[in-house]
C-alpha cells in the first residue's frame, strides 16, 4: 500500500494523542449492524505496481487502437494530431493535482489560463463572452436550451434535424422531467439539401420559442449559413443556439456569432484532448454579454490585488450553486479545467496562423476523399457543402458494412443505422470523417475495401 | 528570521508591509517567481508553434461561407509557450506541493500510475463510436470497474455515465422521477438538509422538483423529527449527504431511510465523502437508493484546477430498472456488450434515457480503475481508516486553540470542522486562510458548511503522513494565536503569494471576462 505514509507506530501514537482505544472507536457512529468486520468478500487485495500495469495494458491491447488503422470516424469526436507539448504541461503537478482556484493568491497559474481560455473560445465563436468550460459539448447544449428558457421565459425549444441525435437524445431525457417542450425532426438522405430542414425551422419559430438549436457543420456534415435564422429568431423573440461539434471547422468558415447566434456551445476535445472512448471531454459555451448574469459554468475575471497588481479571480459566483442553491443558473459544480487547458495550450501552439491552416488541410482532405469514394459505383455523396466530414448514401445498409471494415483493420466511419436505429430511411448512410491524420494511402484503401463489400 | 518552540524556522518580523521590505524589480520578476503576459499582450499574432504542410488546392466546398475575418489567436512558437505554461504552472498551488487540507474536496496524492495507464493508446486512442467489436477491452474496463462500486457499496447497479458529482445527481434525481413516474405518482417536493451542498437542492430545482430544507440538530446531524414529520405523499425524495458536510456520520440513516421508504419516497445520498467509509460500510446497508460516487475524490483521478469530474451513481434494486442508456453487460461468452437506444426496449425498457453524448469518463475510469486495483479490498478499508484518523488527529491536536462545534463529544470522520469563534475583533476565518498560504499551505474550506459561524473544514485524507500533520497543525496553530491576538500583519496575508489579497468585489462590479485589445490584428494568412 505504497500510497498510504501512516506506519503501525504512526497509528498507535495517533491514536494515543485522540484517546481511542482502537481505530473501531472512530467508527462509533456507525450503527453496529452495519459495520463490516473485515475486507469486503469478492474482490482482490491490493496488487503491485507491475501487476496492475499487467492487467490494465493486457485490456488496452483488446482495442482497435485509432493509431493502428486507416480511421474515419467523426460524428462528435474526431482524431487529430497533438504536438507533444500540450501532453507534457497539463502533466505538470501543479496544473494536474490542483483544485478549484478558491484561493486565488495561489491559483494564478490556472485563473490566468481559463481567462486565456475563455478569450479564445470567444473569438474562436464570434461571440462577447465564454466561460471557464463545461463537462461537453452535449451537456452544454441542454445548459444552453434552459438558459434561453430563462431568459425568454419561454418552454418551446426547436432542435434542427441535423443536431448530433445523442444531443437530442439527452435534451429528450432532461425535457420529460423539466417540462420543457421540444420540437425535433429526422435528418433526410436527400441529395445536396442541407439536410436541416431549414424550412421546417423557419416556419416552426412563434411567439411560444425560447431558442432554435442548429449544428454547423451539422451531423451529416453540411455546412449552412445561419444569418436567416437568426433574422427570424430574433424577429420572434426567440434565441438562436448554434452547436459545434467540430471546433477545427472555425479556422475555415464564419463564427456562429458573426451569423447571428446568441448562445454558442460545443464540443472542444478536437484541440489538445484526445478521443478518450468518449470522455473527458470539454464543453465549450459562449454567448452574447447582456446575457452574461444567465449564464451557467464558472467564469474567470481580471480583478487587482491590494498591491494594485493585476490578477484573475472566480467571479459573478452569485450566479452558481453554491450560493443560490435552488435559483442557481445551473446545479453545474465541477468544469472541465484540465482538458480546458489542454485546448487552450493546443490553439495557443497553433495560433490563427495554424488554426487556419489545419482547417484548410481538413478540408483538402476531406475533399479529395468525398471525390474518390464517390467514384464508388452505387455511391453517392450526399453533400454540396461539408468541412472534413461528409455522407455517403450507399447501395446496401451501412452497419454490416462498417463492421465488415472493422474485421479487415478499417475504421470506415460511423453508419447512421447505429446513430439512428428506429429510422430504416436512414440505414444507408454513412459519415465519413477526414482528417490531417488520415493519409492518402488510407484513404485508398478504405475506397477499395468499401468498393468490395458493396460489390460483395 | 527567528525560530519557534520546535525549533522550525517562522516568518520574518516584518512591520506588515513586505512590499517596502523587498522593492519592487525592473521587470516584475521575484527570482523564481516569473510574470507572465497574456498571451494576447505579446506580439505573437502572426505566428505558429506547429509545423504544418500547406495544404494542396482544391476548390472549397464550404457552402460559400469561408471565413473573412480575422480570429485574433494568437500562436506562441514552442518554446515560448512551454515557457508560458510553465510560467503560469508555477503560481498554482497543487497536491504535488504539499497538503491541501480542502474540506469536502478530498485532496489526496495523485499516482502517476493512473496517468501512465490512461494513455495507454488502447484506451486514450479509442474513438467511442468504433464497432463494439473493437472496443473489448474499453468496455472491459468500464464492466471490472463497475463491479468494484456495485459490490464496494452494497448497491444493485451503477450508472457510469454521469460526467461529475452534480451530474451524478441528476442522475440519480432522475432516476426517482423516473420511478415515481413508473408508479403513476406525481410528487413534487424534495428534502434537503441545510448541511447539503450547494449543488444538491439546485439539481432537484433543474429536475423540476420544489426543494424543502430540513435543519440540522445542534449535534451537527440532520434533525430525525422535522424530516419524519415533513414526510408525506408529496414528497418524492430527500437528498441527503453522509458522512455529512459537518464531517459527521449520519447516525439515524436506516432509522431515516425506512422511514422514507414507508413514506412511498427514495433517499438520494451524496457520495462526495465515500473516503471516509470505503471498504468499512456499505451505503447498500443503510437503506439508500442512489448515491453518486466522486471517482476524482475517492479513487484519486486528479481534479486539474476544476475538473474534469467523473460520477457514477450506484442505484439500489428500486431504481435499477431506470439507470441511464448506454451501459455495458458481459456475455456469456465472455465478451462485453454495449446497451444503447437500439437494444434497450427489449433490454431496459424503463431506462429514464441518455444524460450525455458518449459512455461516460473514459480516461477517468482507466485512472480509478488503476487505483483501485493498486490498493485492492485491504487496501481500501485502510484508506478510509487512515482519513479517519488523520482527521480526527487535526481535530484533537487544536483542542483548547479552536472551537470545534460538534468536535466535544466524539469522534468526526474523514474532515474535521472548526467555527471562527474567539478570534480578535475583526478578524475571521479569511485571514486563517490567507496566513496559512504564507506558511505554505493551501488553506482549508472556508465558511462551509453553513450551519457553522465562519466555518472552516479541514480534511487532510489518507495519503499524508504524521511528520506532515504535524508540520501543518503548528502552522494552524501559530496563525490562529495570531488572530485571536489581533495581530495586524494578518490581515495583510499573504505576503509571499505571487499575489497578494485580490479584490474580488471589483471582479463582479465590472467584470472583465475575456481580454479585449484596441483593435484586433489582421489574420496573417
Amino acid at each position: 500500500m505504497r500510497y498510504l505514509p501512516l506506519t503501525d507506530a504512526d497509528r498507535s501514537a495517533m491514536l494515543a494523542t485522540i484517546g481511542a482505544a482502537s481505530i473501531d472507536d472512530l467508527f462509533v457512529d456507525v450503527p453496529a449492524e452495519a459495520r463490516l468486520a473485515g475486507p469486503i468478500a469478492g474482490l482482490p487485495m491490493h496488487a503491485s505496481e507491475l501487476a496492475v500495469e499487467r492487467h490494465m495494458s493486457r485490456l488496452a491491447r483488446k482495442n482497435l487502437t485509432a493509431g493502428d488503422a486507416p480511421f474515419f470516424l467523426g460524428c462528435g469526436a474526431y482524431r487529430h494530431h497533438v504536438p507533444a507539448s500540450v501532453d507534457h504541461l497539463i502533466q505538470r503537478g501543479e496544473f494536474l493535482t490542483s483544485y478549484t482556484p478558491y484561493q486565488p493568491e495561489i491559483a494564478q497559474g490556472t485563473l490566468q489560463a481559463l481567462f486565456e481560455f475563455q478569450t479564445q473560445v470567444a473569438r474562436l465563436y464570434g461571440c462577447d463572452v465564454a466561460n471557464a468550460s463545461m463537462y461537453d459539448g452535449s451537456t452544454a447544449c441542454w445548459e444552453a436550451i434552459t438558459m434561453a428558457r430563462r431568459v425568454t421565459r419561454r418552454g418551446k425549444a426547436i432542435l434542427s434535424a441535423g443536431l448530433h441525435p445523442h444531443y437530442v437524445s439527452l435534451a429528450r431525457t432532461m425535457a420529460r422531467f423539466t417540462g420543457d417542450q421540444l420540437d425535433t425532426a429526422l435528418p433526410t438522405l436527400t441529395s445536396g439539401a442541407p439536410g436541416d430542414d431549414m424550412a421546417r425551422v423557419l416556419a416552426a419559430v412563434d411567439g411560444d420559442t425560447s431558442c432554435v438549436v442548429v449544428q454547423n457543420p451539422n451531423i451529416l456534415g453540411h455546412v449552412a449559413d445561419l444569418s436567416e435564422l437568426a433574422a427570424r429568431c430574433h424577429e420572434k423573440g426567440a434565441l438562436l443556439i448554434a452547436v459545434v461539434t467540430e471546433p477545427v471547422a472555425l479556422g475555415a468558415i464564419r463564427s456562429p456569432g458573426e451569423m447571428g447566434a446568441d448562445i454558442v456551445v460545443g464540443e472542444g476535445q478536437s484541440l489538445g484532448v484526445g478521443l478518450n472512448f468518449g470522455g473527458p471531454y470539454v464543453g465549450l459555451f459562449a454567448c452574447n454579454e447582456k446575457y452574461v448574469r444567465q449564464m451557467p459554468g464558472r467564469l474567470a475575471g481580471v480583478t487587482q490585488d491590494a498591491e494594485g497588481q493585476r490578477g484573475f479571480v472566480l467571479t459573478l459566483s452569485t450566479r452558481e450553486q453554491h450560493i443560490r442553491r435552488e435559483k442557481a443558473t445551473s446545479n453545474i459544480c465541477t468544469n472541465a479545467g484540465l482538458c480546458a487547458l489542454a485546448f487552450s495550450i493546443h490553439l495557443t501552439l497553433l495560433g490563427e496562423t495554424g488554426l487556419r491552416r489545419l482547417a484548410a488541410l481538413n478540408h483538402a482532405s476531406a475533399v479529395a476523399a468525398a471525390d474518390r469514394l464517390s467514384r464508388i459505383a452505387g455511391v453517392e455523396l450526399l453533400n454540396d457543402s461539408f468541412f472534413n466530414e461528409f455522407t455517403l448514401k450507399l447501395p446496401v445498409e451501412a452497419r454490416p458494412v462498417v463492421r465488415a471494415l472493422a474485421d479487415k483493420g478499417i475504421l470506415g466511419g460511423v453508419s447512421l443505422g447505429r446513430l439512428y436505429p428506429d429510422a430504416p430511411d436512414l440505414a444507408g448512410g454513412l459519415v465519413v470523417a477526414v482528417t490531417e491524420t488520415a493519409s492518402e494511402e488510407d484513404v485508398e484503401t478504405l475506397a477499395q475495401a468499401l468498393e468490395a463489400e458493396i460489390a460483395a | 528570521m527567528s525560530m519557534n518552540s520546535e525549533g522550525r524556522v517562522t516568518r520574518p518580523e516584518t512591520d506588515g508591509s513586505v512590499a517596502d521590505a523587498a522593492p519592487r524589480s525592473f521587470t516584475g520578476n521575484r527570482a523564481l517567481m516569473l510574470e507572465e503576459a497574456l498571451i494576447f499582450e505579446r506580439d505573437d499574432y502572426g505566428r505558429s508553434g506547429v509545423d504544418l504542410p500547406e495544404a494542396p488546392a482544391v476548390k472549397s466546398r464550404l457552402g460559400g461561407l469561408e471565413r473573412n475575418r480575422a480570429i485574433g489567436l494568437p500562436g506562441l512558437p514552442e518554446p515560448e509557450a512551454v515557457r508560458h505554461y510553465t510560467r503560469l504552472s508555477r503560481q498554482n498551488y497543487g497536491i504535488d506541493l504539499g497538503l491541501f487540507p480542502l474540506g469536502s474536496c478530498t485532496m489526496k496524492h495523485n499516482p502517476r500510475l493512473n496517468e501512465k495507464m490512461a494513455r495507454l493508446p488502447g484506451f486514450a486512442d479509442v474513438h467511442p463510436l468504433a464497432p463494439v467489436d473493437t472496443v473489448q477491452g474499453a468496455l472491459a474496463v468500464i464492466h471490472e470497474l463497475s463491479d468494484w462500486l456495485v459490490t464496494l457499496t452494497g448497491m444493485q447497479a451503477v450508472a457510469m455515465s454521469p460526467k461529475a458529482g452534480a451530474h451524478g445527481e441528476l442522475c440519480g434525481l432522475l432516476a426517482i422521477r423516473a420511478a415515481h413516474d413508473a408508479q403513476g405518482s406525481d410528487r413534487s417536493v424534495i428534502l434537503v438538509p441545510e448541511s447539503a451542498h450547494g449543488t444538491n437542492p439546485a439539481t432537484a430545482a433543474f429536475c423540476g422538483y420544489r426543494v424543502e430544507n430540513i435543519p440540522a440538530t445542534t449535534d451537527g446531524r440532520v434533525d430525525l423529527d422535522a424530516l419524519t414529520g415533513r414526510l408525506g405523499p408529496d414528497v418524492a425524495g430527500v437528498m441527503i449527504t453522509n458522512p455529512n458536510t459537518c464531517g459527521l456520520f449520519e447516525r439515524d440513516m436506516k432509522r431515516i431511510s425506512d422511514a422514507v421508504h414507508a413514506a412511498g419516497g427514495y433517499v438520494y445520498c451524496d457520495g462526495a465523502n465515500f473516503n471516509a467509509i470505503v471498504g468499512r460500510v456499505r451505503p447498500g446497508d443503510l437503506g439508500i437508493d442512489a448515491m453518486h460516487i466522486n471517482l476524482h475524490k475517492t479513487f484519486s483521478t486528479p481534479h486539474g484546477g476544476g475538473g474534469p469530474g467523473s460520477g457514477p451513481v450506484v442505484l439500489s434494486e428500486a431504481l435499477a430498472p431506470y439507470a441511464p442508456l448506454p451501459f455495458v453487460t458481459k456475455l456469456a461468452d465472455g465478451g462485453f456488450r454495449l446497451v444503447e437506444e437500439e437494444t434497450a426496449d427489449e433490454d431496459h425498457p424503463g431506462s429514464f434515457g441518455r444524460m450525455a453524448a458518449f459512455h461516460g469518463q473514459m480516461g477517468m475510469f482507466t485512472r480509478a480503475l488503476t487505483y483501485i486495483l493498486s490498493h485492492g479490498a485491504d487496501g481500501l478499508r485502510q484508506v478510509a481508516e487512515d482519513a479517519v484518523l488523520n482527521a480526527n488527529y487535526v481535530l484533537r491536536s487544536l483542542d483548547g486553540l479552536l472551537e470545534a462545534p460538534f468536535g466535544h463529544a466524539g469522534p468526526c470522520m474523514h474532515e474535521a470542522l472548526f467555527s471562527d469563534d474567539g478570534l480578535a475583533q475583526g478578524f475571521t476565518t479569511l485571514d486563517i486562510a490567507k496566513g496559512l498560504i504564507d506558511e505554505g499551505f493551501h488553506p482549508m474550506t472556508m465558511y462551509f458548511p453553513l450551519v457553522v459561524h465562519g466555518a472552516m473544514l479541514i480534511e487532510p485524507t489518507e495519503t499524508e503522513g504524521k511528520a506532515t500533520l504535524d508540520q501543518f497543525i503548528g502552522a494552524l496553530r501559530s496563525v490562529a494565536e495570531r488572530a485571536k491576538a489581533g495581530d495586524p500583519a494578518l490581515k495583510a496575508a499573504p505576503a509571499f503569494a505571487p499575489r497578494r489579497r485580490l479584490d474580488e468585489t471589483l471582479a463582479a462590479r465590472k467584470p472583465v471576462l475575456v481580454w479585449k485589445d484596441a483593435a484586433l490584428p489582421e489574420a496573417a494568412e
